[in-house]
């Protein structure tokens, strides 16, 4: 899947969190999105996903516009997200909350008989636990994870839904040296189709990830190339990596 | 069933056991006092389930759903009165009048968390004002309400004398049962465990690609027709429809009885109901005189003290134990 | 205020109203003097609640909105049944105090001098809010805590002590409140159900944590509540409700509201 938005202005009263940003990113494209605190990040991901109307401006998945859909309609479309701070559904299992994202693929989430769906749903949740390495998480209530396993399951979770653009914020946050070497290895298993956006602080990630890299700073996108351009750019050092030789 | 959750032979054992329990009540109740209480204990139990598929799966507390139990109890008192007292008829006309009231407050859905709470009070309100409005009593009976109801007339049984205490008793429990067993199925199919989704992280379950709303919704509409159906069956034990049973308060009683039992199965909120009514009884009809008058402040005592020492409900208690 | 600051649904507010008219009529009774009995209320109230929110509230704060129900539906029970017994179901007058007695006549309309006073006195303390809300720091620590309550408690201030201020001086007004409407709305057990639900639409209509929010939804509501059955014909439960229900739907978070 493609995105593209065209001149997205997000204004808070007097302060603007998004200026003109045009942003493209190209069908399997693997790209990163970086910047200091605060330049809004997590708002292009709120205003693609729909969590966030743009003042003004446009945003474009696959061609079509859907600047007016509504978040559940772009998900179906086949986005999906993860957030900074961990939203799982904290009274579920690990399983159960595998399970709802898995039957939101499935479209039968609103089955009153279950029948073979359920028996299927489930074997496809034992088969994730065990890529991602946490089966014996099965019947952990969500609220009980440590925060590695949270942001793991965070992102089992959008992958359940296999997903044609998915948007990652931070996931790498908090996660210890061996967890982030296996989610990076995850990602970079996806199939060459999905196209992934990620936001991250963490560069190693972004340099093994990314093909590309744009960066924003005070809602501006001021920069947009590969990540060895990125880190020759002048504008680029001063503004987030401190101006450091 | 589903198969994420595991079975548990040891619970289908409890609750068959209890069925039995239920079954035997009539045989040694100590007079038809309390094979009636009995039944009103049955009836609110079906109200607080349904305000349970609500409140503990779908997480949306709503103080207007007393509105819903009005609606099928005005509805069955109408139908009885004049047209007809056959049963099925009338257990139909309680399950609509709930769903279409609830469709007509379903506007309320538009607003999340305490504002649709506010809502929900808002349109029990209206409701309970256009019910004991005195210009309108010709239709509903104003203040008083509609009195007279007759019971109802089983199908191939009409020889079945239902003004009998231990015959409505067993017409409650079936229906009872029914609808446990129901909303038991309900709950643990994908579509309960959407309800949950949404109930643990709206935005989440949006972000996943559900129609929050539909969702929210079909569970609005069921828990208002059962709500419904509780309400034909008390205006059938009351001979009688009153506009009180729609004011906000009843619906607080049923939240209090869903919390104490445990808003999260659907046991908890039926021992909750019953241990509600029975409390309500049991303490305006205690020996000392003195303490008897005085059983809502006894009642107040209880609710106060459940919440400081039980705050998972009864039900929470007993898993514990059992764990 | 209550409501905003704390996130706290508090049921029995109707209650503190009650008590607050019943330790009027009890003082009044004692000692005759009205002024006193104005007094008396907001001081007993004042200490009511906060000990109310030190021994229970503080317990369930985190449990959430259905338990703050279930307790504050407890205590009106045990509020109202603890009245009824000691000064009996019927309704008792609160004397209008003297001086203020009769109606006075302006403009060529007729006014019950007690109700001008009431407007009068209700239009003064809303003021004093008002600008203590506005322009005092006490005022200032409130709004930020609306606006943010964990911004509040990270600033250093102590968010236990604002939260028994906040809860305390809720009661005292509720209790100031009963002591007024006393002589011409009567003093009886159930006067709790009847001012809570119009309490709670006016918070939701004005807006959640804030004063002008209540002055403005009050105005609105009370107007609602006179000319909707001029309009409507006798359905003033439902007047008020519409009115509710037509601000919610429009602007859900009320017509000065700040939380989301």
């Amino acid at each position: 899947m493609n995105l593209s938005t065209n001149s997205v202005t997000v204004r808070f009263g007097a302060v603007a969190a998004l200026q003109n940003v045009s942003f493209k990113v190209a069908s399997g494209e693997r790209r990163a999105v970086i910047g200091p605190n605060g330049a809004g990040k997590t708002t292009l991901f709120d205003v693609i996903t729909g969590q966030r109307r743009p003042t003004s401006g446009r945003v474009l998945l696959d061609d079509a516009d859907v600047t007016g859909f509504s978040v559940w309609r772009r998900a179906r479309l086949g986005l999906a997200r993860t957030f900074q701070r961990s939203t799982l559904f904290a009274n579920l299992t690990v399983a159960e909350n595998l399970a709802i994202a898995i039957r939101s693929r499935l479209k039968v989430g609103s089955r009153i008989w279950p029948s073979r769906v359920e028996r299927e749903v489930g074997a496809e949740v034992s088969s994730r636990l065990e890529m991602a390495g946490l089966p014996a998480l099965r019947h952990r209530l969500a609220w009980r994870l440590g925060h590695g396993e949270r942001r793991i399951v965070e992102i089992e979770l959008a992958l359940a839904r296999d997903p044609r653009l998915l948007l990652l914020d931070e996931p790498m946050a908090g996660l210890s040296g061996a967890e982030r070497e296996a989610a990076v290895t995850r990602l970079r298993a996806l199939p060459e189709a999905v196209t992934v956006i990620l936001v991250e602080h963490d560069l190693d990630v972004v340099f093994a990830i990314a093909q590309r890299v744009s960066v924003l700073d005070h809602g501006v996108l001021i920069a947009d190339g590969t990540p060895v351009e990125i880190r020759a750019n002048r504008r680029v050092q001063e503004v987030y990596l401190g101006g450091v030789d | 069933m589903s198969r994420l959750r595991r079975f548990r032979p040891r619970r289908w054992l409890g609750q068959a056991a209890f069925l039995l329990f239920l079954l035997t009540v009539p045989a040694w109740a100590p007079n038809r006092f309390w094979i009636n209480v009995a039944s009103q204990a049955l009836i609110f139990a079906i109200f607080a389930m349904s305000l349970d598929l609500l409140l503990g799966y779908a997480g949306m507390p709503s103080f207007g759903h007393a509105a819903f139990y009005a609606a099928g109890a005005y509805a069955g008192a109408l139908w009885a009165l004049h047209l007809s007292p056959d049963l099925l008829p009338l257990l139909s006309i309680g399950l609509i009048g709930g769903a279409f009231l609830a469709l007509v407050g379903a506007l309320a859905l538009r607003a999340r968390g305490i504002y649709f709470l506010m809502l929900t009070l808002a349109f029990a309100q209206v409701v309970w004002s256009v019910l004991s409005n005195n210009q309108l009593a010709s239709v509903l009976g104003g203040d008083i309400g509609l009195i007279g109801v007759p019971r109802p007339v089983l199908p191939f049984a009409a020889d079945v004398n239902l003004y009998r205490p231990a015959n409505f008793y067993f017409l409650t429990l079936t229906v009872a049962a029914i609808v446990y067993i129901a909303l038991a199925a309900v709950v643990a199919s994908p579509f309960g465990h959407t309800l949950e989704g949404i109930r643990e992280n709206e935005g989440r379950m949006e972000s996943l690609g559900y129609p929050t709303y539909r969702y929210r919704l079909a569970a609005f509409i069921i828990a208002g027709a059962l709500a419904g159906l509780a309400g034909m069956l008390g205006g059938s034990f009351n001979f009688s429809a009153t506009p009180a049973t729609a004011f906000w308060t009843t619906s607080g009683l049923a939240m209090i009885a869903v919390i104490m039992g445990g808003s999260r199965s659907l046991v908890g909120p039926a021992a909750g109901a019953i241990v509600v009514v029975l409390l309500q009884l049991g303490l305006s009809s205690l020996p000392a005189r003195g303490l008897a008058e005085r059983w809502q402040l006894l009642l107040g005592l209880v609710f106060i003290a459940v919440v400081l020492f039980l705050p998972g409900g009864l039900y929470g208690v007993l898993r514990r134990r059992a764990a | 205020m209550i409501f905003g600051l704390m996130d706290v649904l508090n049921l029995a507010h109707g209650s503190f109203y009650m008590l607050g008219a019943y330790v009027g009529l009890t003082v009044l009774g004692v000692t005759g003097n009205f002024w006193l009995a104005l007094i008396a209320a907001p001081v007993a109230l004042c200490v009511l609640g906060a000990l109310i929110e030190v021994v229970f509230f503080r317990r369930i704060y985190r449990e959430g909105h259905l338990m703050q129900v279930l307790l504050t539906f407890g205590f009106t029970l045990v509020f109202v049944d603890l009245i009824r017994w000691r000064f009996g179901p019927q309704t008792h007058s609160l004397p209008t105090p003297p001086g203020l007695e009769g109606a006075v006549h302006i403009l060529g309309v007729t006014f019950a001098s007690y109700k001008l006073f009431v407007i009068l006195f209700a239009s003064m303390v809303a003021l004093v809010l008002l600008l203590a809300w506005r322009r005092s720091r006490v005022g200032a620590i409130l709004r930020a805590g609306v606006a943010d309550r964990e911004m509040l408690g990270l600033l250093g201030i102590d968010l236990k002590r604002v939260f028994t201020g906040t809860f305390a001086f809720g009661a005292a007004l509720a209790g100031l409140a009963g002591v007024v409407v006393g002589p011409y709305l009567g003093v009886y057990p159930g006067m709790d159900e009847s001012i809570l639900v119009l309490v709670l639409v006016v918070v939701v209509v004005g807006g959640l944590g804030s004063i002008e929010g209540a002055i403005l939804g009050s105005l609105l509501i009370g107007l609602a509540y006179a000319i909707g059955p001029l309009v409507l014909g006798g359905f003033e439960a439902a007047s008020i409700f519409a009115v509710m229900a037509i601000v919610l739907l429009v602007r859900p978070q009320g017509l000065l509201g700040r939380r989301q």
